[in-house]
């Protein structure tokens, strides 16, 4: 793919114009994003960003507190719409308004707060939108059997009953329960933002074990995370956004810690050859 | 695959455990005791509280009442009438309650509800009295709309809005009551009788046992069903002593309402049987928990008031539902008003709507509804409205005059929201 050819990253803002069908098919990544922008009132949350996501593959997007990645994974799900740029989605341009967009199209999200309502339970929040339905009525018995079913196959077995309400969950099972509700619906690409901020080493080895078999399960995978040991671990390809900007977008293999880090504080590294993200450290 | 680290998550169970509620994890009646007692020590007390109060003030009222006659079946009746008006105002005040919002407006709403069907049933235009209920609570509904629609669209708070409906429904009571001042329903003609026959007309003793042993044994086998099918299949289900229990929980206080109301009450004439308001009561109890708990929008109601922003990015249109909680929270009190105007025998401009919004919030809060939102059943207002309807017909009995019974209700009304805002403490706490 033309995306792992090195560490040049993709630059961002040049491109905005750029024909989905300079890549060929077969490498064209499942999501496509060209020079997305998004403001809020005065102050702008994404400029021109550009990112791709490959099937089968986990990209890690890295950056500081702000720089946007949360903003950027909200305009993906279809919480923001974006003021400025283009999604392709299998190649074809896309429009994401709605949370419903992203997930007819097979985006699911794992927000950074999780999204759960707490005064319902497991099943319930699962099912949360999508309930199942047989005439008028809720199909407890088969939304309960699917949900068990995903719970098991994730081997996410520790809670007691999953009629329980969401806020009797530790912090390790609500965030269990927010990854499950995000993996079953037979989706293509799955977004986690910070799935393992709140989560002690058992529970973060849960999640980077989920992560992993998502991948071998073919899904496009995004993963937010501060933690670079978690991201050099489970992420093919690191997208590191500053202050808004992407300003890189390489294969893990080529960068290092150091590197990662000089991207996300000073949106330049020395370390890396010739990246192209130097013409925008003026910004 | 490897195994996950994942049994190390078992060691938060054990401080998961107390805050379950019982139905979800316990297998027999002795581990659901002891999840229950769990939980009441834990803050979350679920009907306890008004089970209790329940308890508390017919005691009371009964040792206070000048010949005990509070517990005398006429007396009885009369409470369970008066109650009514306050159960049903509670069914409409817990959808909005539901979402974490207020309606100060619903008890001149319903008022106007009321006085709309008595109008329409008046010798002039006589329409029949079930298109006169229909347009009494069309009526409503688009009140409920309108105020719903503000909250919504233009996202004003709803308690400024429906403080701006407080006095516009009042305004427009007393325009609609015009120069007389009040519409009856005492009437000789069959639509104003049907109207105040809702409250004063009685169901044939014998008819009553029948609809009661009807209405307990569907209620069991629905009840059965489901939990047995539930526990043959391995899902999620109450032990089996919980779902007896409950049956013959239903049927006992099924057989003391009808036995009750069965008894002669009448001082020159005999006035036997049980009036219509009851089973109508139970009527809308049963819609709205079919609504609330086993139907999609019931379930995005719950949803958008325990969490707005996870039900909107759940693809949850939340707009559509709080508008709709706002026209059913209206719709239903219409029905409590035509309740009221049976029971009253008519409409006058001394409704006080004021005092029935704080009837409808105190019913709905001590029957374990929340007012943060996302906790509450329809089932809450049935009983928190039976504790505010004993209040209301004890204190009367008392002879106490007027100020006493507002001081004592307000105090009620604290107490209620008191035990609401600690067990939310305490669980957040948890
Ligand atoms: N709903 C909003 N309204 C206004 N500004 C917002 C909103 N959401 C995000 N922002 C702003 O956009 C910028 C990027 O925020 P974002 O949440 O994407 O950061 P982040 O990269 O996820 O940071 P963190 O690592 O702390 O989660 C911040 O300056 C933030 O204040
Ligand atoms: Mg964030």
């Amino acid at each position: 793919m033309e995306l792992m050819t090195g560490p040049t990253g993709v630059p961002a803002r040049t491109t905005p114009g750029r024909a989905p069908a300079a890549a060929p098919p077969d490498e064209e990544p499942l999501l496509r994003l060209r020079g997305i922008s998004k403001h809020f009132g005065a102050v702008q949350a994404l400029y021109g960003v550009d990112l791709d996501l490959p099937r089968a593959k986990v990209t890690a997007l890295c950056g500081d507190n702000g720089a946007g990645k949360s903003v950027l994974t909200k305009t993906i799900a279809g919480i923001h719409a974006a003021d400025h740029g283009q999604i392709f989605w299998e190649g074809r341009p896309v429009t994401i308004r709605t949370p419903n967009d992203s997930s007819a199209l097979g985006i699911e999200t794992v927000y950074q707060d999780l999204a759960l309502a707490d005064n319902l339970d497991i099943v319930q929040n699962m099912f949360l939108g999508r309930e199942r339905v047989s005439g008028i009525f809720l199909n407890e018995d088969s939304m309960e059997r699917a949900a068990a079913e995903t719970l098991a196959e994730l081997r996410v077995t520790t809670v007691r009953s999953i009629r329980q309400p969401v806020a009797t969950l530790s912090g390790g099972q609500r965030q269990a329960v927010a990854v499950a509700k995000a993996v079953m619906w037979n989706s293509k690409l799955v977004m986690l933002d910070e799935p393992t901020a709140a989560l002690g080493v058992a529970q973060t080895r849960m999640v980077l074990d989920l992560i992993k078999r998502l991948k071998d399960r073919g899904l496009a995978v995004m993963v937010i995370s501060h933690n670079l040991n978690d991201v050099f671990e489970v992420a093919d390809r690191v997208a590191v956004l500053r202050l808004g900007r992407m300003v890189a977008q390489a294969d893990t293999s080529t960068l290092d810690r150091e590197s990662v880090v000089d991207y996300m504080t000073t949106g330049v590294s020395s370390r890396v050859v010739q990246g192209p993200a130097s013409q925008r450290s003026e910004a | 695959m490897s195994g996950p680290g994942a049994p190390d998550l078992a060691t938060d169970l054990t401080a998961a455990v107390d805050a379950v509620p019982p139905p979800v994890i316990a297998q027999t009646m002795g581990e659901y005791w002891r999840t229950w007692l769990a939980r009441v020590r834990g803050g979350d007390a679920g009907a306890l509280p008004v089970v209790v109060a329940l308890l508390a003030v017919t005691i009371v009222f009964t040792i206070l009442s000048p010949n005990h006659v509070f517990l005398s079946p006429e007396n009885l009746v009369n409470l369970f009438d008066q109650s009514a008006v306050f159960i049903v105002l509670a069914f409409g005040m817990g959808f909005v309650l539901l979402l974490g919002d207020i309606d100060l407006s619903i008890g001149y709403v319903a008022a106007i509800g009321g006085i709309v069907t008595a109008q329409l049933v008046q010798p002039t235009p006589n329409v029949p009295w079930p298109l006169a209920i229909l347009a009494g609570l069309a009526v409503c509904a688009l009140i409920g709309l309108l105020q719903g629609s503000l909250v919504t669209r233009l996202r004003m708070p709803a308690f400024v809005v429906t403080l701006a409906g407080y006095l516009i429904w009042f305004g427009v009571m007393i325009l609609l009551l015009g120069t007389a001042g009040g519409v009856g329903v005492t009437g000789s003609q069959a639509n104003q009788q049907a109207i105040y026959g809702l409250v004063y007309g009685y169901i044939d003793p014998l008819i009553a046992w029948i609809g009661l042993v009807v209405i307990v044994a569907a209620f069991a086998t629905v009840l059965w069903r489901r939990d047995a099918g539930r526990r043959r299949s391995g899902l999620v289900a109450p032990p089996l002593g919980l779902t007896i229990a409950k049956i013959v929980l239903v049927a006992i206080a099924g057989i003391i309402v009808v036995a009750i109301c069965n008894v002669n009450r009448g001082r020159d004439l005999p006035i036997v049987g049980v009036p219509y308001v009851i089973p109508v009561v139970l009527l809308v109890l049963l819609a709205w928990t079919v609504l609330l708990e086993r139907m999609q929008f019931g379930r995005h109601v719950y949803a958008t008031g325990g969490n707005t922003e996870a039900a909107r990015r759940a693809g949850i249109n939340v707009t559509t539902v709080r508008t709709m909680a706002f026209v059913l929270c209206s719709m239903t009190g219409g029905i409590a008003g035509i309740i009221y105007c049976s029971q009253l025998g008519g409409m006058t401009t001394n409704i006080n709507g004021g005092q029935l919004v704080l009837y409808a919030v105190a019913a709905a809060v001590i029957g374990g509804t929340s007012l943060f939102g996302g906790r509450g059943r329809a089932m809450d207002g049935l009983l928190g409205g039976l504790v505010i309807g004993a209040i209301y017909n004890g204190l009367y009995l008392l002879g106490l005059p007027i100020q006493w019974q507002l001081i004592i209700t307000g105090l009620v009304l604290l107490a209620a929201v008191s035990v609401d805002s600690l067990s939310r403490k305490s669980s957040a706490h948890a």
